[in-house]
């Protein structure tokens, strides 16, 4: 069924690219709510993205073609990122290009770019938010791949497919190892997706932003993809969570009702995870810069305590 | 033996540079392009070398009785590959590259770097002590004479110095490891040496002694000292082939010792070289974050590039030592793969910045900024070789990040307790440092040609010639390739590990663009489709929004927060940028810092940053070697009748222990 593999496959990509601004929608959601303010709509991502395309691009002076360039680039890894990702199902085509430890090499190359594309005007904002990207991006890195590392002792495969496969044959059980690592993993998520505590997303002030100061220079349709790239990014955090972390429902084969099953699944586990988010978001407080790399380096120290429990215990 | 003929044509090439020394046209125009031909031919002949049985040859030149012999096996081929194809991008490099006033005369260059490349060459050859180290001291000699091209500037004569120095002493260090591998024989050929039992005490000892040698080639920590002063007093394209080919000839030097001529090593001597590689990637890295010189930023980045490497072979030996053949096999292949990269990503590197510096006369990088404007070529193919030695997915330095991560991923079954568990450790800190090396490599390249100009003279900054253009697309180029084809590539590097009888890679019915290096953990990686998915989503957005809206475009001033006054000294300098990782890793540091008061009429910021080490275990052994000195320096008395004393007291203590 090669045929039917791809087209799952294809479906899969969209959906994903179709879902990540409701999903960052859902998050906001959640966020008003628990702060007693009045919600935006769950679409009102998509609604910005739709009102940056049709709008005139403003491009500095100073700008390269590396810089109109690096919003597709960044776009084109976060999609690909979510068709490595077994989020559906697992036997499709494109989840074998690349394991666990290529998709953070893919998670980096956007980095990378969004990075340089950052520097490429030349102003204050721009270099600080390189900088500081960077710094969170170099910190953050270890500790996924450290949590990969767990994830795949456990299941002696690196490949994000073989892991739910081998995971979610098992019972259920409270995993030592993999609840340490748990942890990491989502200190890690905070910290790359530019939230709380690390940074916060609903912010301009100049001396505190780390994600906005690098799409400062941004608009329009330059804007919206980098946008869109960043909702994708949040939701393929959150997909590969669910791979490793709880892979339960993911579709094995491929009989039509375990991939309809998948899809809600996917849909519930999602709604669980963004309110959790929000949660996570509104009872804590942004840390200043420099204590980012403490909460990252806690965040690498609970992967290795991970590593070592696993090691050690063989669980 | 092709391959001795084209060595020897390359050493023809360098002499025919003396006919007219004083000739760039003749020098540029014919003798460098005509030593690229052969780089070229050599990798062809060493590739094709590789399918066919191990070839010996002896030669009856040098000393009465001691011919040179020569080999060419896998382990040879594989890095003379990599000289050849490497020396190719450089040389064609270099023919655009070396001008009047660098110093010494063009002819005399081109012999010193024709040399070099020959002598290189014949290191890889050689099959006996006397060849390896009469190719190994020519290599060291040629090299600081191009480190001193341009020695009317003391601090390079300086550098020179410190560098041949350093090269002594390791060569030492390799002479005296040679004569405990001997084992008795009083032999000296690698064929004796492999012959030769040692116990385990003397192989140890010989282990350690290669240890230090090829570690002071190639800039080991604590043995790196040299490395960041003289590759970046090198003109460019010489500094490409140091740092790019001659250190991973300390790393053939290693492998060769520890694998073949020592036959299967010991476990636990793996430790000393992952330890020591660890330590010398995070230290280079760190210290490459905070330069602001670009050559000395790259110097530190190979020390870094280095350490993996070490890092790797003693991973290697580890698994060796304890008969896990197969995991042994991958890093070795995952080690070579680093090495071949690195030849690439830091060539292309090097030259790269010696393209800026011709076009600007600047290293300095708080001087450089915005020159992809200006050099749009140097800027584009420079940022392949950023995005390769970043680690980044699809190009080549990724490959062998992920090969050298997976095989980390077996050392749990190392049988020795409380390794197994501290080994995985490990590949936390190499990705700690894989990582770093993205965040320099943005440095790198965003401050010297993203941003504005940080001084008005580069606005007449010129993009770089033809023949240096083809340079750095020739590499640019074997970075791509060697990124998208990994399984081509890993074939060739398993004919080595058999030849080394650690087998090579289980066979495995993946197609030929899917990398599967072991079949039962599934463990893929598909660089192609990679590259393909992206390039098609990239197209398609960029198609969508032509199609499905407008591609209207003002250009407009950068926001300035309403203030005005926007300049380019308001970017961050390198300085600036290598802040955070100054902060987080202060105690590895030496710093001197001048702040300015809030009330300073002439506000002066400056900041020195010192290698503790070399504070450390350097500085004191100057006066150190002044107080031995003084003590012999009694012998020397100046009268000839004393020296005639000394003499017949030695004939006498000779005589006494021949009788």
């Amino acid at each position: 069924m090669r045929v039917f593999d791809w087209i799952v496959q294809l479906m899969g990509i969209v959906m994903a690219v179709a879902a990540a601004p409701v999903f960052l929608g859902w998050v906001n959601q959640c966020r008003a709510w628990l702060q007693n303010k009045s919600a935006p709509n769950i679409l009102q991502p998509y609604r910005s993205i739709l009102k940056l395309f049709h709008k005139d691009a403003v491009i500095a002076q100073s700008a390269s073609r590396l810089f109109r360039l690096a919003p597709y680039v960044v776009f084109g890894a976060m999609v690909t990122a979510a068709a490595v990702i077994p989020s559906i199902a697992t036997r499709l085509p494109i989840t074998r290009a690349a394991d666990a430890i290529a998709l953070v090499g893919l998670l980096a190359t956007a980095r990378v770019f969004l990075s340089l594309a950052a520097m490429d005007i030349g102003t204050a904002f721009g270099t600080m938010g390189a900088r500081r990207e960077m710094m969170i991006g170099f910190l953050a890195e270890p500790a996924l791949l450290v949590v990969i590392f767990v994830v795949s002792l456990t299941c002696a495969t690196t490949a994000l497919p073989i892991i739910v496969e081998r995971l979610s044959a098992q019972s259920f059980a409270l995993n030592p190892s993999l609840a340490f690592t748990a942890v990491a993993f989502t200190m890690v998520l905070l910290a790359e997706n530019a939230r709380i505590p690390v940074d916060n997303p609903a912010t301009h002030l100049e001396l505190t932003m780390i994600h906005e100061a690098l799409l400062l220079e941004y608009s329009a349709r330059h804007l919206a993809l980098m946008d869109w790239a960043a909702a994708l990014k949040l939701f393929n955090y959150a997909c590969i969570g669910f791979a490793m972390f709880i892979p339960w429902g993911i579709a094995t084969s491929d009989a039509p009702m375990g991939l309809i099953l998948s899809v809600v699944l996917l849909g519930v586990k999602l709604a669980g995870a963004g309110a959790a988010l929000a949660l996570v978001e509104t009872l804590s407080a942004k840390l200043r810069v420099f204590r980012a790399p403490e909460f990252l380096a806690t965040a690498f120290l609970f992967a290795v305590l991970g590593l070592l429990v696993r090691l050690l215990l063989g669980a | 033996m092709l391959c001795l003929l084209l060595l020897t044509a390359w050493c023809m090439a360098g002499l025919a540079g003396l006919a007219r020394p004083l000739s760039i046209a003749f020098v540029g125009r014919t003798l460098f392009p005509l030593g690229a031909v052969f780089g070229a031919a050599l990798a062809l002949v060493a590739a094709i070398s590789l399918t066919h049985p191990t070839e010996q040859l002896v030669l009856p030149i040098g000393l009465p009785d001691l011919p040179v012999h020569l080999r060419l096996d896998g382990l040879s081929g594989v890095f003379l590959i990599l000289l050849g194809a490497t020396a190719t991008g450089i040389s064609i490099f270099a023919a655009g590259y070396f001008r009047q006033g660098e110093g010494t005369a063009p002819g005399l260059i081109c012999l010193q770097y024709h040399l070099f490349l020959a002598s290189m060459g014949f290191v890889l050859l050689a099959d006996d002590a006397y060849a390896f180290m009469l190719a190994w001291e020519t290599m060291a000699l040629s090299s600081y004479f191009l480190v001193t091209t341009q020695h009317r500037i003391p601090e390079i004569r300086k550098a020179g110095f410190l560098y041949l120095v350093m090269a002594h002493l390791g060569a030492i260090a390799i002479l005296l490891s040679f004569g405990i591998l001997q084992g008795g024989s009083w032999h000296f050929t690698f064929d004796a040496m492999r012959a030769a039992h040692l116990g385990p005490n003397g192989a140890t000892i010989a282990f350690c002694l290669a240890l230090i040698g090829f570690g002071a080639k190639a800039g080991l920590v604590p043995l790196h000292v040299w490395l960041p002063e003289a590759h970046p007093a090198a003109p460019s394209p010489v500094s490409a082939l140091m740092s790019g080919i001659m250190l991973e000839t300390a790393l053939y030097g290693m492998i060769r010792v520890s694998f073949d001529l020592l036959g299967l090593p010991l476990w636990w001597w793996g430790l000393l070289p992952l330890l020591l590689g660890l330590f010398s990637a995070l230290y280079g890295v760190v210290f490459a974050a905070a330069q602001t010189d670009m050559k000395r930023l790259l110097a530190y980045s190979s020390i870094e590039n280095i350490g993996v490497m070490f890092t790797g072979l003693g991973l290697a030996i580890v698994f060796a030592g304890v008969g896990m053949h197969a995991a042994a096999a991958l890093t070795l292949i995952a080690v070579m793969y680093h090495a071949i990269n690195h030849a690439f990503m830091k060539s292309l590197l090097f030259l790269g910045t010696g393209a800026v510096l011709h076009a600007t006369g600047e290293r300095n990088l708080g001087h450089l900024g915005g020159l992809i404007h200006r050099m749009p070529w140097v800027a584009w193919l420079t940022l392949i070789g950023v995005l390769a030695i970043a680690g980044l997915p699809p190009l080549n330095g990724f490959v062998s990040e992920w090969l050298l991560l997976q095989s980390f991923l077996f050392a749990y079954k190392v049988p020795h307790p409380f390794i197994n568990m501290l080994l995985p450790l490990g590949a936390a800190l190499l990705a700690l440092a894989a990582a770093l090396a993205g965040y320099v490599m943005v440095k790198f390249f965003g401050v010297i040609f993203l941003g504005q100009p940080r001084e008005s003279a580069l606005q007449q900054a010129r993009d770089a010639g033809f023949a240096e253009r083809f340079g750095l697309a020739w590499l640019a180029i074997g970075c791509m390739l060697l990124g998208f084809f990994p399984t081509t590539v890993i074939a060739l590097f398993s004919i080595v590990t058999q030849q080394l009888g650690l087998g090579g890679l289980p066979t495995s019915n993946a197609p030929w663009w899917l990398l599967l290096p072991i079949p039962e953990r599934e463990s893929s990686y598909a660089p192609l489709v990679f590259f393909a998915v992206i390039a098609i989503v990239v197209v398609l957005a960029i198609l969508n929004v032509r199609f499905f809206y407008h591609q209207r475009i003002r250009k407009g001033a950068a926001w300035d927060c309403g203030f005005g006054g926007l300049n380019s000294r308001m970017q961050d300098t390198a300085e600036g940028f290598g802040q955070p990782i100054r902060h987080l890793f202060q105690p590895l540091f030496a710093m001197v810092r001048e702040l300015p008061g809030p009330f300073d009429r002439r506000p002066r910021y400056r900041l020195e940053i010192g290698d503790r080490i070399w504070q450390a275990l350097y500085q004191p052994l100057g006066p150190l070697v002044r107080r031995v000195a003084d003590k012999v320096a009694w012998l020397q008395q100046g009268r000839i009748a004393t020296y005639l004393l000394y003499s017949f007291v030695t004939l006498l203590v000779l005589l006494a222990l021949m009788l």
